[in-house]
């Protein structure tokens, strides 16, 4: 498009990369977990649940700080990475799908358990009695009727993503087409005066943030005509 | 009428907390570039205890702290890393401009953490490394020190996609104690009194000199302890205390010009 500077349509794709690998990702994982954390409760399972949930109440920077540690060659992030033969796992767009994934993982899971508890254990107890098998339960009947759930998680992986900040500007090293995606593009266009660029990137995020809160209140619009 | 309780509560907690705060003396607050916060916090304990004053020092790149100064950050005294942020300052009205000097000269080095011989021009040129670490050249001096010399040795173009750009100096000394760069450009301050790593002195012949400004902000111009803090700074003790760190300080003829 004419007026938009190359590094800020670099960034837009950077970041949308970033947010669909991360989603899909997220997506696969939580499933599964969801539906062990749904049933049964065990005491050990809250610990589970604990964990996962922490990046909702930790600040970016803690989780930036262990990712830093994490990643670098002494670290576990730093065995992985050898691997394709790099040292670190800082500075690399996998760096950030991992550090993404952590950090988004609590919006992926609880919509899809909350939606599995919501549907009770009945169906599930009906398809075993009519001799299904259990993952043939999970995917025909648990995950068509957990849909939205599904597609709340979607959009919050997909949002949250978008905006992290915190942890990026720790592990990613502002790498143009690596790791400067938008939030932090926008950080070093308003550090070095680019208000033209900045406000267009601003600006387009609050479109985004306004659209996907519009989707998902009209998703739970839908849940609440469908089950009264 | 429980929860109208329960709010009024909570209102009349924050309220008290709101008023004990103001209450409180006010300290002095500065705003300090990373590359010299731990001499800032040197100079801070040795001032505190003399005048019985408190200090506190928030830290940041020189471009994030000027910005703050412009947002109405409450600083008093700001300790930049270069000499054009507190120059800018002074010229929108947010800093007077008589009280404006040169507090440090900064050096940069090129520090790796390892033992074995110290990292130099030839061991960039080798290129036997994946990430060389400096700070971001727009908001921190010691950035575009950085990219000069990069330049100065004919290697930028090489090296380029091999940078990871830090916020500040200090962000850049933590990417490579971490072990995420190997090595990077930093302020001789910040390493010069660590015990792990080796570090070179880059020629000041490569960059245009670090030349660090401080400056008494506006809303301090009549805080008599602040405009102590800056005698203090002026004085031989302080001179010597950021000699010690790593700096150089401008000498008397350059003091006796401005």
């Amino acid at each position: 498009m004419k007026g938009i500077p190359t590094d800020v349509i670099e960034a837009t794709i950077l970041t949308l990369e970033l947010a669909v690998v991360t989603t899909g990702m997220l997506v696969t994982i939580a499933l599964p977990l969801a539906w062990w954390l749904a049933f049964p409760h065990r005491w050990w399972k809250s610990m589970v649940n604990a964990v996962i949930s922490l990046p909702l109440v930790l600040p970016p920077s803690v989780l930036g700080y262990y990712l830093l540690l994490a990643f670098g060659p002494t670290g576990p992030g730093g065995w992985i990475a050898r691997l394709w033969g790099a040292r670190t796992l800082a500075f690399s767009f996998h760096g950030l799908v991992i550090g993404s994934l952590l950090y988004a993982l609590p919006f992926a899971v609880q919509p899809i358990q909350n939606a599995f508890h919501a549907m009770g254990r009945h169906p599930v107890e009906s398809a075993a009695v009519l001799g299904a098998s259990p993952w043939r339960t999970f995917y025909r009947i648990a995950i068509p009727m957990a849909w939205r759930g599904v597609v709340t998680a979607i959009v919050l992986s997909f949002a949250h993503t978008i905006g992290e900040f915190g942890i990026v500007l720790m592990i990613g090293g502002d790498i143009p087409g690596q790791t400067r995606v938008l939030s932090v593009a926008l950080y070093d266009y308003v550090e070095s005066a680019r208000w033209h660029d900045a406000n267009m990137i601003a600006g387009g995020m609050v479109m985004f943030s306004f659209l996907t809160i519009l989707l998902l209140s009209s998703l739970q619009n839908r849940k609440r005509r469908h089950t009264s | 009428m429980r929860i109208h309780r329960l709010i009024i509560l909570a209102l009349a907690i924050t309220g008290a907390l709101i008023s004990s705060n103001r209450a409180s003396a006010d300290p002095l607050r500065l705003a300090v570039a990373a590359n010299f916060i731990q001499t800032a916090q040197q100079l801070a304990d040795e001032f505190m205890q003399r005048t019985d004053l408190s200090v506190t020092i928030s830290s940041g790149s020189s471009g994030q702290l000027a910005t703050q100064v412009r947002e109405g950050a409450p600083f008093d005294i700001f300790l930049s890393a270069d000499t054009q942020r507190p120059e800018e300052l002074v010229s929108s009205g947010l800093a007077i401009a008589s009280s404006r000097f040169t507090y440090a000269i900064g050096q940069l080095v090129l520090w790796r953490p390892t033992t074995g011989i110290p990292p130099d021009e030839q061991m960039l040129r080798n290129g036997q490394f994946a990430h060389l670490a400096l700070c971001n050249p727009a908001t921190a001096p010691y950035g575009a020190a950085a990219i000069e010399t990069l330049k100065a040795w004919n290697l930028y173009d090489q090296l380029r996609p091999r940078l990871v750009v830090a916020q500040s100096v200090s962000q850049a000394l933590e990417l490579i104690q971490s072990g995420n760069a190997e090595l990077g450009f930093v302020a001789l301050a910040q390493v010069s009194r660590l015990k792990e790593g080796k570090y070179t002195v880059i020629p000041e012949s490569l960059y245009s000199p670090l030349r660090q400004d401080a400056v008494l902000l506006s809303r301090a111009g009549e805080n008599i302890d602040a405009r102590q803090f800056m005698t203090f700074l002026h004085g031989p003790q302080a001179r010597d205390m950021i000699r010690r760190a790593g700096y150089l300080t401008p000498n008397g003829e350059q003091e006796a010009a401005r």
